[in-house]
This record gives structure tokens, C-alpha cells and sequence, in this order.
């Protein structure tokens, strides 16, 4: 033990050998740089004093934040809606197609409505958003921005028990999940990385911001959509994401104290000169490296599960479908916890993409064999009333997508990443349990005083 | 991530990287360097792979192996994480030590940011004690430009014993010359000569000591000098790796 | 004046300073050294995160962020 503190022969020898070399280096660079004296790092000063000082640090972090999400939802809008179309219309004529050979209308169920348009789905609503938070992402990662964030928010990630640079895990993991396990790559230290990891999924991927805003508008019965409304819903998504935000270091802060208990490791940040990023690179490579690619496991991920999922609702035992007979057995587990079986079952069926979910949960109530979207929020109440929903039911089912289990592509990706089976599972069971220890709380919490 | 040896389990350092000679026409280069200095960039514009490479200190995963060919060889590019120094301090140090050390690349490329050479040739200087054939290459020469640093490359040259070349990898410049420099330091028509760091005294004479007990021990291939010093700074792994890496060569090592 | 060893975390922003000795040892003594903080070494500090740390230091030109545990096993010598 004395010898941790004590400082050891090979200890002074590495002194000297490491001096060595260094004077050696500089020796070398003065005979051969012609430098100015004046370090030219003027500019770089000036930025980041502007954007790491006590005062406007914080307002340009979070101005920043939200313009990349109001540019992502709104941006991604126009071109969801447009991809939809192009991409059903592909489901009719595919549909002719089957008609015309007479095949047999089970092969047209799994392939056309189960496989088909569930990739579909998950392209048109994941494609767009994502193809503008990347850049955008990848453009302040090039400018050298990121790592001043990191630099801004370290102190509250130490208290957590982990490293700065989780602030950029979590900020990528708004854009996709997959996406911001694989940033996790910028922690060193195996143990932290490892934390951000598992807890990236508390941070609302892309995927699932329409299911909350679809919900929030519903929660507090708006039907159009005024200013407003527009303002209220916001306030409450902010209101999940910073709950997100919350338990991601509430966990963090208990990971760090039980299962990956361990001394903060040295910590690693170098704040690089700022780079004028080479924007038409940027935008190629990110849509390529990372829309495209976590896109491409998407999609496998999808088709299958749009399968089973067409499987699971047409298949009938007895005079119900199968899907009807899981969301049975899962009725009392789900209202325990203030949910019911069938929402249960559309977050298990949208393990492949968070997307699916309300399109499964509308497929199960209104017994439909295919998944489907409905048109206006009225048109969605009016299901959920009639199928006992209440408001607690609506937020209940908000807080349950923001805490649950991560997407398959997010599971394959940790898999991928952490080479482990073991902490894969972790990944599922940590939000899992999260969620419903919420959701029944929430649920208790409201009954003792209604 | 790697197979094990069957012998003695350990996992290949050669195999970390799935590096394997397929032909005697093939050859391995290892693209060594600080992180954030432009490395990557050179790797995807040598191999073509679309590797994203941000304005972020170290962001390489021990996964990159790309291919390029020249005149008549090809040339099998491994970019290994980028790191500070050698001395193993994490795991990225070890791997890229590991690799210049034990799968015996053909090359080594040591990438440098001309912006600031002098914290760079530490590394530099530590990869130039384990391999004799290291290439400098002197990147972001455009960023050293703006900021008025000129570096004499030639004298720079003649400093280090080795062959240097400048670039700016972003633009492609400079990547022709490295690439024939490559080819001519593998195929012998350049022998590089680093010139050897000198100790003070007290190490000086401790490395005498050691070199002579361990020097009929070590295996060809291998440099005593740096072993000694290993010893020195108190790395005692490094025995052990010698002795798997050396017992185990026809099992493991395809290099 | 005469010469004070202070730990790296008590300088204050916008003062150089010039490295005498490091407290840490082993592997946190490696990676110090390997960053660069050996004997003689200037060192500036630049700023301080708004929340109060890291702390980030200018030194052979890059610029480094370090936690007060880190710096504080840095003892330099500050100039007057």
C-alpha cells in the first residue's frame, strides 16, 4: 500500500527518460521551425471565451440544442410526409402485384403489410429527421465545438460519477440512439464508457418525439393546432426531456456506486484549435457514414419484425388473434402499472423501431391486420377514450417510451460496441425496470390523491 | 475481437487487427500518431474507406485496416488509435505499441501536426527506438501556414535519420510522395537511420548493465536497447509478451 | 521574490507558471509526464469551465483540460 504513494526507482528513471526525450523533441523543432513568437491562438481565445465563460457558456449551449431540434422536427416534416406518400404508393402497386399473380393473400399479409410496410414506416418517419440532425451534429463536431461542451458540463457528470464527454453520448442519442452508443467511443475509460452506454437510452431518440408530441396534444385535449398548443406541447416535451436528462444522471450516479463501482479514471480532454469544418464533405460523409448506416440496420432490424407483428395479428386460436391473446395475458400486469396489455405489447412488437408503437396500438384496438396511422389527433382520441384510456393512461404511456428498453438497432449496436452479451442484456433490463418502477409510481402517486 | 492462440490463449496482437500477408507482394504499414492530428483523413484518402473524421481528439477504434496499391505491391494500411506516447498508459497505447512491436509492419508512418512538431515528436521519437523503418509524415501543413510556421522538412530530415514527408491530407498533397516513399523504404531502396536517443549518464550506464545480461536472450528481430528500457521504466509485461509472442510464432503470427 | 511551489489548481486564470515536480505516481505520473507536465515546463491557465472545473491549461501548445484532483498534484512554481 506504502508503495502507491511512494515514489519508485522505476518511477524516477521514467522521469528522466521521458524528460529526455522531450528536450530531445524540442531540441530537434528549434533547429528545424521557424515560428513567430506572437502565438496567433488570438481568435480561438477570443471564441472560447465567449462560449465556456460563466455568463454565455450555457445560453449559447442550450440555444444551440434547440435549434438543432426545432430544425430537425420541423425540417423533417415536409420530407416524412413526402417519403410516406412516394413509399405507400409503392405498398398499392405491390399490392397489384400480388393481386395480378393471385398469390395468396397470407403472403401478401407477411410480406406487403407486415415486412414492406414496416420498413417503409420506419424509413419515411427516421430518414429525414435524421438527415438533418447529422449534419448539423457532425458540423459542430468538425467546427471543435463539442468538446467545450464537454469541458462546460463536467463538473455535474463527475458528481455522477462519470466523464464530461457523456454530455455528447447524450446529445447524439437525441438524434438516434444507435448513434450515440457508437459516440460513447469518445469516452476512455472502458467503466464510463460503459455507463453512457447503458444509460443513453433515457435521452429521446427521433424516433419516438412524434409518438410524445402526438401524445402531449392529446393529453391536453387540443384538437388543432394554434400557437398555443404548439407552445404547451413543447413545454411538455422539454418537461420529459429534462426528466430523461435527469434520470440519465440519477443512474449514472448508482451505476457508478454499485455494479460499476470504480475511481474516476484520469480524466482525458484536449479543447483542439477551431477548424472551419469543409461543409460539402461534411453533409456526404455524414449521410453516409451515419444516417445511411444506422438507417441500414434499421431496416433489417424492421422487416422481420414486421412480420411477426402481421403474424402475431392475423393468426387466429380459437376466435381471437394471437395478438389478442398476449394483450390478454398482459391486461392485469399492464393496468398495474397504469398502462394496459395491448400498449405492452405494442412497446415489445416495437422493439425494432420506437416509431411503430402507436401504429401497433392502433392496429390492436381497432382490430385491424395491418398497421396504420390515423389522420387527425381527434381521430386518435376518440380510439384511445374508447378503450378506457384516461390522461394517466396518455402520460403513463409517454413516461413508459421515454424510460423503456432501447430499439433493436440500439440493442445490436451496444452489442457491437461493448462485445458483450452480458451488458447487452443490462442495456434492456436497467430502462426496463426504470420505466415501470415510474410508470406504477406515477400511477400510485395519483390514486392516493384522486 | 480477435482469435486466441491455441497454445497459450492469449490473444493475438496480429489478429486484433485480422492483419494477414496473403502473397509475398503484400505489405504491411502502420499508420501510427497523436490523435487530432489529421491521421484518419490520411488513411481514408490512402484506402478509400469513408471512415468520418471529426474535429475530436481520439476517436479511432482498433478496427481500421484499409488497402491501397502502388507500382507492384499492395499495401495493407492499419491505422492504429491515436496516442500521445507509448509508455502503455491505456489501452489504445498498448494496442498501437503492441502492433509497431510485435506484428513487425513493414512501415511505420508517424503522423505529425505541423502546427505543433515539437509535442508530436515525442511520440515520434518513441516509435523510432522500437522500429528502424519509420516514415515522419508532416500533416496540416495548410493550418501551420495560416498560423506562419515554416518547418525545413530536408533539415528536419537529417535531424531524425529518417525519411519526411509533408502533406495536406484534406487537399490530397503530399500523399503521391508518401505513398512512393512507402514503397521504397519497404522494398529496401530507402533504409532509414534513426538517429539513437541519448540518455544522461545515470540511465546511460543502468541501460549498459542491463543490455548486457539480457542481450544473448533477446530473440532476433527484436531491438535490446528498447527492451532494457522497458525494464528501466518498470514495464514488466513486456517480458511476457516477448516470450508469447516469440514461443508462440508459428501458431499465431501470420506476419 | 522568493520562489513558491503551489499546486496547479491554486493558480490563478491568466497566470503562467512553470512545472517543478508532479505528486501523483504511477500510471497517473506516466500520463502527466506524457502530456507533457515535466520539470521546467510552462504552463498558462487559460480558464476555468463556467460550473467552476475543469480547469483548462495551455501547455507545448495544446491546450489541455485537467479536474482539480489532477492539477493539484502538479506543483509549479508561478512567475512573478
Amino acid at each position: 500500500m506504502h508503495e502507491e504513494n511512494k515514489i519508485s526507482s522505476s518511477d524516477i528513471f521514467r522521469d528522466d527518460i521521458v524528460t529526455s526525450i522531450y528536450n530531445r523533441a524540442k531540441e530537434i523543432s528549434e533547429a528545424v521551425v521557424n515560428a513567430p513568437k506572437q502565438k496567433t491562438l488570438d481568435w480561438n481565445n477570443k471564441l472560447d471565451d465567449i462560449l465556456t465563460s460563466k455568463w454565455t457558456g450555457f445560453p449559447i449551449m442550450l440555444l444551440i440544442l434547440c435549434f438543432i431540434f426545432w430544425l430537425t422536427i420541423v425540417g423533417a416534416n415536409i420530407p416524412s410526409a413526402m417519403l410516406s406518400r412516394i413509399l405507400f404508393w409503392i405498398e398499392d402497386k405491390l399490392t397489384e402485384i400480388f393481386i395480378f399473380f393471385d398469390a395468396p393473400s397470407w403472403l401478401h399479409g407477411i410480406l406487403v403489410l407486415g415486412m414492406y410496410r414496416t420498413g417503409a414506416w420506419v424509413v419515411s418517419v427516421m430518414l429525414p429527421p435524421m438527415a438533418i440532425f447529422f449534419p448539423c451534429f457532425t458540423l459542430l463536431e468538425d467546427f471543435g465545438y463539442l468538446p467545450r461542451v464537454a469541458f462546460n458540463l463536467d463538473r455535474l457528470f463527475k458528481k455522477a460519477g462519470t466523464h464530461g464527454k457523456q454530455a455528447l453520448t447524450m446529445a447524439m442519442g437525441f438524434g438516434c440512439n444507435a448513434a450515440g452508443v457508437v459516440a460513447c467511443r469518445i469516452i476512455d475509460s472502458p467503466r464510463e464508457r460503459l455507463i453512457a452506454t447503458l444509460t443513453n437510452n433515457f435521452v429521446p431518440c427521433n424516433g419516438r418525439f412524434p409518438t410524445l408530441i402526438a401524445l402531449s396534444m392529446i393529453l391536453i385535449g387540443a384538437t388543432v393546432h394554434s400557437p398555443f398548443v404548439s407552445f404547451l406541447t413543447s413545454g411538455i416535451v422539454i418537461l420529459l426531456v429534462l426528466s430523461g436528462i435527469a434520470v440519465t444522471f440519477i443512474v449514472s450516479y448508482i451505476l457508478s456506486k454499485t455494479i460499476l463501482k470504480g475511481t474516476p479514471s484520469t480524466f482525458n480532454l484536449e479543447l483542439p484549435p477551431y477548424r472551419r469544418p469543409q461543409i460539402g464533405k461534411v453533409i456526404v460523409r455524414s449521410i453516409f457514414d451515419r444516417t445511411l448506416f444506422v438507417l441500414g440496420r434499421a431496416v433489417s432490424v424492421a422487416l422481420p419484425a414486421g412480420a411477426i407483428t402481421w403474424l402475431v395479428a392475423n393468426i387466429m386460436i380459437g376466435d381471437a388473434s394471437i395478438l389478442n391473446h398476449i394483450s390478454g395475458f398482459l391486461d392485469p400486469f399492464g393496468i398495474a402499472i397504469g398502462l394496459d396489455g395491448v400498449i405492452i405489447l405494442a412497446f415489445i412488437l416495437g422493439l425494432p423501431a420506437n416509431e411503430i408503437v402507436l401504429p401497433i396500438i392502433f392496429m390492436s384496438y381497432l382490430s385491424k391486420g395491418a398497421m396504420i396511422e390515423l389522420d387527425t389527433i381527434e381521430e386518435m382520441r376518440n380510439v384511445f377514450i374508447s378503450n378506457d384510456w384516461t390522461w394517466l393512461t396518455c402520460l403513463n404511456v409517454m413516461l413508459f417510451s421515454l424510460f423503456h428498453f432501447p430499439c433493436g438497432t440500439t440493442l445490436w449496436t451496444i452489442r457491437k460496441e461493448t462485445q458483450s452479451l452480458k451488458w447487452t442484456v443490462a442495456s434492456f433490463i436497467i430502462p426496463t425496470i426504470v420505466a415501470i418502477i415510474v410508470c406504477f409510481s406515477t400511477t400510485r402517486i395519483v390514486y392516493w390523491f384522486i | 475481437m480477435g482469435l486466441t492462440c491455441s497454445s497459450c490463449k492469449k490473444k493475438s496482437i496480429v489478429d486484433l487487427y485480422h492483419v494477414e500477408k496473403t502473397s509475398s507482394n503484400q505489405v504491411i504499414v502502420a499508420l501510427a500518431g497523436n490523435p487530432n492530428t489529421g491521421k484518419s483523413t490520411i488513411f481514408n484518402e490512402l484506402t478509400g474507406l469513408k471512415q468520418h473524421t471529426g474535429n475530436w481528439p481520439g476517436k479511432t477504434v482498433t478496427n481500421a485496416k484499409g488497402f491501397y496499391t502502388r507500382k507492384d505491391k499492395e499495401f495493407i494500411l492499419v491505422d492504429l488509435p491515436g496516442t500521445y506516447s507509448l509508455f502503455a498508459n491505456s489501452v489504445e497505447e498498448e494496442v498501437a505499441r503492441d502492433f509497431i512491436c510485435f506484428a513487425k509492419p513493414d512501415a511505420t508512418i508517424v503522423v505529425v501536426d505541423a502546427t505543433c512538431l515539437e509535442r508530436n515528436l515525442n511520440l515520434a521519437l518513441q516509435v523510432m527506438e522500437i522500429t528502424d523503418n519509420v516514415i515522419l509524415c508532416v500533416n496540416l501543413l495548410d493550418e501551420a501556414e495560416k498560423k506562419h510556421i515554416q518547418i525545413d522538412l530536408k533539415k528536419l530530415s537529417n535531424e531524425l535519420g529518417i525519411p519526411v514527408v509533408g502533406t495536406v491530407a484534406r487537399n490530397r498533397k503530399g500523399l503521391e510522395v508518401l505513398m512512393d516513399t512507402v514503397y521504397n523504404v519497404c522494398t529496401k531502396k530507402i533504409i532509414p537511420k534513426p538517429k539513437p536517443m541519448i540518455y544522461p549518464e545515470a540511465i546511460e550506464t543502468e541501460l549498459q548493465k542491463i543490455l548486457s545480461m539480457i542481450e544473448p536472450l533477446v530473440p532476433s528481430g527484436f531491438n535490446p536497447r528498447w527492451i532494457a528500457l522497458r525494464l528501466l521504466d518498470g514495464d514488466t509485461d513486456i517480458l511476457d509478451k516477448i516470450t508469447h509472442y516469440t514461443d508462440c510464432k508459428g501458431a499465431c503470427n501470420h506476419a | 521574490m522568493k520562489a513558491i511551489y503551489i499546486p496547479l489548481n491554486k493558480v490563478e486564470t491568466g497566470q503562467t507558471c512553470i512545472v517543478q515536480d508532479l505528486k501523483a505516481t504511477g500510471t497517473q505520473r506516466r500520463r502527466m509526464l506524457d502530456l507533457g507536465f515535466i520539470k521546467d515546463t510552462e504552463v498558462k491557465v487559460m480558464r476555468r469551465s463556467p460550473l467552476g472545473d475543469p480547469t483548462a491549461y495551455l501547455i507545448r501548445d495544446t491546450i489541455i483540460a485537467l479536474r482539480k484532483e489532477e492539477a493539484s498534484k502538479i506543483l509549479v512554481k508561478v512567475n512573478s
